[in-house]
């Protein structure tokens, strides 16, 4: 038979084409980048985990005032849920979009045992009780609702989930109001006393967070790398191969509906106990998008990735950009990083900035000439920005109507941007630029409160072209079948 | 033949209106290889579902040493003792080369959560074993899963490696049984020629009884002790390989009715 050639001798050990590909990629990062990659690969997990939890420790040393440490806690509280909600979403693949429900339900359940809330004197459990008690009351909640959801896949169990989500925040606004308050929410309550130390200060708060956020990265770590974990990862893979290598899909689904609750439940205390009351719109859909933005940042599927995501995500949204000016350095920093990064060669960046910064100067120059009041208004950020652009950008005395036009304008030409081709797109970039400018100077610095949700997005939506697998994700291949 | 370790007994599914397989008896023994042939379209994946409870049988049995197993759902069927592959590779593709094959002993292990938290002995002990068994089974493929290979994700192994892949995970149940479908599907001839070898060392080294589906006529003759043709979901022939291949309707189930009127016509 011909076919009773010999086998081919094994391929050499130590080189095949994925090694051969990773030092290729290596190669081709900047010097710098590419060694701390190497060292940050020898460190480790845990060691990395320390010095995370060390910087943490040691930052509010340099004095931070108390509008930084509120930005600090919220950012630790987001983080603690963006880890838990990395077991449903990132290990088991679930898309569970009602996960600010169970955050809630720890922070209303911690509420109600830890304050004057129920019966003539309330209740005032002692926290080393209340705690674990609403966790395990939340995962009990989890199995519950992922019992009936448990067969339902994709676009079916986020339906059902949001379904919750919203649920959730219509009982405690409308249901019982004697006892959960209405909108008014639960007021008054007790804060957290562990090992006879009250936790009053928002230094304390912080530093029970940073702990509480260290210790539960590292149980992840240790559950991510035992059986169950490898046994969620199997089944957000493929759970009909999983499911035939004696893995019972469903109740390791529920498992970690149950462990991700819990974990939200850890956080909702905590809320509810520096918060010192709970609200339910504490607990609704902006919550839940600051979440999976901070994820899907820092890449589903990496404890690591969602903690940094949620925690960049928080730091930017709550302390940079309700400011105008900070908001403005962001704005304009990451328009020229991201023109840094793609417009390729150099002389093709060099001609578009200079192109920008002159049609800047004559538009300018041109309207000062045509009215006094088409550049009445100054540009609305401070410092130094507004002297850089004090005679570049245009703003009219009138700033409202023609930054809503320019808007529309702006929107109109990024959507030109990304259709034409490349020489039309050098062409175009630079009335771009200046038109983004104008925007931001009439409307946008003027109202941070809607803008930094457009920053979010804007960040988010470079963030998932630069790197899709998010900052510290792995790359994900999809089965072709 | 000495008590089946596998026993279909006039197993019959129906998708609706269309009969699947109909009344099929089909036995494999201890330490034997019995491959299923038959033009695509034939079944021969479905009694694979049917055996792995990923379909429920309308009617009749299977059996898996000497106990009724139709209906049980998959993963106890896998813990019972049969592990199987698939035709369109299903790896965890994002997972590394070792923790494919550790995911598969999740059954055959114990440790709590929390006893995998805290690194109880338990936890501990099963964790060595696992990954002594993982490592054992990634070895009896030699230099193709080799060492340097396991930490890397399952992607990035060729197409070759990834088929190897799926017996070896399937040996990390720790089968009595083993289900291959379609173990040499898109391979070269010297891959192919490796792929019969390794049916047969399975049999004589793992002591596993195997029940392999293959297009690949060369691999059914060498490796098979017995050899059963699928058509339309009804066993049309049974028997050694020459008598099977030879049998009027196999050949008329592959080729159509008077296949002299083609040699002749070419």
């Amino acid at each position: 038979m011909s076919l009773d050639s010999p086998p081919p001798a094994g391929p050499r050990v130590g080189s095949d084409e994925w090694v051969a590909r990773q030092a290729h990629r290596r190669e081709y990062l900047p010097s710098w980048l590419g060694s701390l990659e190497r060292a940050s690969e020898r460190a480790g997990w845990w060691p990395k985990l320390a010095a995370a939890a060390a910087a943490a420790a040691v930052l509010p040393l340099f004095g931070l005032g108390q509008f930084q440490l509120q930005v600090g806690i919220d950012a630790l509280v987001i983080a603690l849920l963006a880890v838990g909600l990395n077991i449903v979403v990132g290990w088991a693949g679930l898309l569970d979009l009602g996960y600010v429900a169970f955050f809630g339900c720890g922070a209303y359940g911690y509420a109600l045992v830890s304050s004057g809330q129920i019966g003539a004197n309330g209740i005032h459990l002692p926290s080393y009780l209340s705690i674990p008690l609403v966790m395990a009351a939340v995962a009990g909640l989890g199995l519950l609702v992922g019992w009936p959801s448990r067969r339902l896949i994709g676009d079916y169990l986020a339906i059902i989930t949001l379904f919750f989500g919203e649920a959730f925040v219509e009982f405690t606004n409308n249901v019982a109001p004697s006892v959960l308050g209405g909108p008014n929410g639960i007021v008054g309550v007790d804060a957290i006393r562990l090992f006879g130390y009250t936790f009053t200060t928002n230094k304390s708060y912080y530093y029970l967070l940073v702990i509480v956020l260290v210790v539960t990265m590292g149980v992840l770590r240790l559950l991510d790398t035992s059986r169950t974990g490898r046994a969620w990862r199997a089944v957000r893979e493929d759970p009909l191969a999983a499911a035939s290598m004696t893995i019972p899909v469903n109740r390791v689904k529920l498992m970690a509906f149950a462990f991700g609750a819990a974990v939200a439940a850890l956080a909702g205390t905590l809320f509810a106990a520096q918060q010192i009351s709970v609200f339910p719109t504490d607990f609704d859909t902006p919550i839940l998008i600051l979440v999976y933005a901070g994820l899907i940042l820092g890449g589903a599927g990496s404890i690591a990735g969602a903690c940094t995501g949620a925690l960049v995500v928080m730091v930017v949204y709550d302390g940079l950009l309700r400011s105008p000016t900070e908001s403005g350095y962001l704005f304009y920093g990451l328009i020229l990083l991201t023109l840094l990064a793609k417009l390729r060669p150099w002389r093709r960046l060099a001609l578009v900035l200079a192109a920008t910064v002159a049609l800047g100067y004559a538009i300018h120059a041109i309207a000062a000439a045509v009215s006094d009041s088409a550049v009445a208004g100054g540009p609305h950020s401070a410092g130094l920005i507004a002297g850089a652009l004090r005679d570049w950008v245009v703003v009219p005395a009138s700033a409202t109507v023609a930054g809503n036009w320019g808007f529309v304008a702006l929107v109109c030409l990024l959507v030109a941007l990304v259709q034409v081709s490349s020489q039309w797109r050098t062409i175009l970039l630079p009335p771009t630029l200046y038109l983004a400018s104008f925007v931001w100077e009439t409307r946008l610095a003027a109202e941070p409160a809607i803008t930094r949700q457009l920053m979010i997005g804007a960040i988010l939506i470079v963030m998932m072209n630069a790197r899709p697998q998010g900052l510290f994700g792995s790359r994900r291949v999809e089965a072709l079948t | 033949m000495s008590d089946p370790v596998l026993e279909l007994d006039r197993l019959s599914l129906s998708f609706g209106g269309l009969r699947a397989l109909s009344e099929l008896d089909l036995g494999v023994g201890e330490r034997e290889i019995v491959s299923l042939i038959g033009p695509n379209g034939a079944g021969k994946s479905t009694v694979f579902n049917v055996i792995t409870g990923v379909y429920e049988p309308s009617s009749g049995d299977v059996r898996f040493a000497g106990r009724s197993i139709a209906g049980l759902a998959p993963h106890r069927v896998a813990r019972l003792g049969i592990g199987r592959t698939f035709q369109s590779l299903r790896l965890f593709l994002n997972m590394s080369v070792i923790e494919n094959v550790m995911a598969a002993t999740y059954g055959n292990t114990k440790a709590m959560p929390w006893e995998s938290v805290l690194r109880l002995p338990r936890a501990r002990r099963e964790e060595r074993e696992v990954r002594a068994l993982a490592e054992d089974v990634l070895s009896f493929f030699g230099q193709r899963l080799a060492g340097y290979r396991w930490e890397q994700p399952a992607y990035s192994l060729s197409y070759a490696n990834r088929r190897r892949l799926e017996i070896a995970r399937a040996l990390a149940t720790s089968p009595r049984l083993l289900l291959l479908d379609e173990p040499a599907a898109g391979m070269n001839p010297a891959e192919t020629h490796e792929v019969t070898e390794l049916i047969s060392r399975l049999r004589d080294e793992r002591g596993v009884s195997i029940l392999v589906i293959e297009h690949d006529m060369h691999v059914v003759d060498s490796c098979s002790n017995r050899v059963v043709a699928l058509d339309h979901g009804v066993k049309i022939a049974e028997g050694g390989f020459d008598r099977v291949a030879a049998h009027p309707a196999v050949v008329e189930a592959y080729l159509g009715k008077d296949p002299g009127a083609l040699s002749d016509g070419g």
